[in-house]
């Protein structure tokens, strides 16, 4: 157990700094976003598995062999029943130090989703004022306004995609489909709740550099995804003149910029360089097994921390 | 009969029209005349002054619509313009966007001569 929560302290810290330094940098990532932001969403959860596993193992080291005996015995003097003499300071401040942690994440997350929802539903009410259908296109509106701008409102089945005059004017109608299969490519893949996920994790952690870096690239990392299906439907050619068109990007997802509440925004100039430098210049996309392999590192990030808090408890 | 959704997209765009306040009577009457392609597509003869006011305290609510109460009949009016509404919107979608220009300037910084080329290629320009 004692080993089991250094284990767990080291790999925590590991993952809350060096590692996201290193593929923030990465430049492999462009060549294969979609294992890049598995990669992402595994060191962000299993550092937080660790973070949190790691104070809570530590706890429970006087109160029995495993982590489900330790848990145990942990109800049985928080219900009254034996007493917790054996249990010292510094163990008790670990329980109460993960709890709070524990307690911090799941609650900034759900803060993070109420603010956004707000603001989704206060936008949604402004646009059916302002905006009207756009024609032969479901599911798409305009909105008079002399700024090129594209962007997605997610809604489950009432999801929509909003053009701008200035957008409509500028782009020809190749341009125009690239864009727009660009942001139904957010759509249909969520990004929305990747983008929902890395704004709560960075609210809970602000003072966690990394949690800026996570969010940058996973940003980034979404728009390359949706540049990669524009592709499969409009020449490379087409989609750089619309991106270069646009300037700073077609794509936002509008609801997430509010939240990100820190004044840095998500979305930098470096997003839009690195995605038409990508298309300009195309590297050859990462062999398969090198893709199959960060997949596996993934899946082994997360089962590790797993693994560990509960297989010597059903072991034992 | 036309949807409240409807209703309160017509009833906003009568009251961006007119600036000054409006009593709920009158703004009946504005969309009786319309024509019905504009007040939402739906027929709005029949309209009832209670929906309208209905119409109206849900657009109240929602903080687009301001109400005069000085004086009976109450007068309404919208808080802000179209314009300040749609900007709104837009600085949501924007943000504190750094202005555009940088961002090409950022590229243009970081590009290859081949990759500057490409571009002036497709965009025509070369």
């Amino acid at each position: 157990m004692f080993w089991t929560s250094w284990f767990l302290a080291i790999l925590a810290v590991i993952l809350a700094w060096p590692v996201p330094l290193v593929l923030a940098r990465a430049r492999w990532t462009a060549r294969s976003p979609f294992s890049a932001m598995v990669l992402w969403q595994a060191i962000a959860l299993a550092g937080g598995l660790s973070m949190i596993g790691a104070m809570l193992v530590f706890g429970l080291v006087p109160l029995g062999g495993n982590l489900i005996s330790g848990l145990k015995n942990l109800l049985g003097i928080m219900l009254g029943r034996t007493s917790g003499a054996q249990l010292e300071f510094w163990h008790a401040f670990a329980l109460s130090a993960a709890a709070l942690l524990f307690a911090h994440l799941v609650f900034t997350l759900l803060l993070t989703y109420a603010r956004i929802h707000k603001q989704r539903r206060r936008h949604r009410e402004l646009l059916e004022l302002l905006s009207s259908p756009a024609t032969g296109r479901p599911g798409t509106v305009v909105i008079s306004h002399d700024v090129p701008v594209a962007y997605c409102l997610p809604g489950g089945s009432r999801s929509i995609t909003v053009l701008s005059d200035g957008l409509m004017n500028l782009l020809e109608p190749d341009e125009l489909r690239a864009v727009l299969i660009h942001e139904n490519a957010h759509l249909s893949q969520r990004h929305h709740l990747l983008l929902w996920a890395f704004a709560g994790w960075r609210s809970a952690l602000p003072w966690l550099p990394t949690s800026r870096l996570a969010q940058r690239s996973v940003n980034a990392l979404i728009e390359m995804l949706a540049d990669d299906v524009a592709l499969h439907s409009v020449d490379r050619a087409t989609l750089v003149k619309a991106i270069a068109l646009v300037a700073s990007g077609p794509a936002r997802l509008a609801p997430i910029e509010l939240v990100d509440g820190g004044g840095d925004r998500i979305d930098t100039p470096e997003t839009t360089s690195a995605r038409l430098g990508r298309l300009l210049n195309p590297a050859p996309a990462l062999p398969r097994p090198v893709q199959t392999l960060v997949l596996v590192g993934s899946v082994l990030l997360l089962a590790v921390p797993t693994a560990l808090l509960t297989v010597p408890g059903l072991l034992g | 009969m036309a949807t409240l959704g409807e209703l309160e997209r017509a009833v906003m765009d009568l009251l961006w029209e007119h600036p000054e306040a409006i009593t709920a009577n009158a703004l009946r009457d504005l969309l009786s005349q319309r024509p019905p392609a504009v007040a939402g597509g739906t027929d709005t003869k029949e309209l009832a002054v209670t929906t309208v006011l209905t119409v109206l305290s849900r657009l109240e609510k929602k903080g687009l619509v301001e109400r005069e109460r000085s004086i009976r009949p109450h007068r309404y009016r919208s808080v802000t313009s179209r314009a300040e509404h749609t900007a709104e919107l837009m600085l949501e979608v924007l943000g504190s966007a750094p202005d555009r220009e940088a961002v090409l300037a950022r590229f243009i910084g970081t590009v290859t001569d081949g990759e500057a080329t490409t571009l002036r290629k497709l965009l025509g320009r070369g």
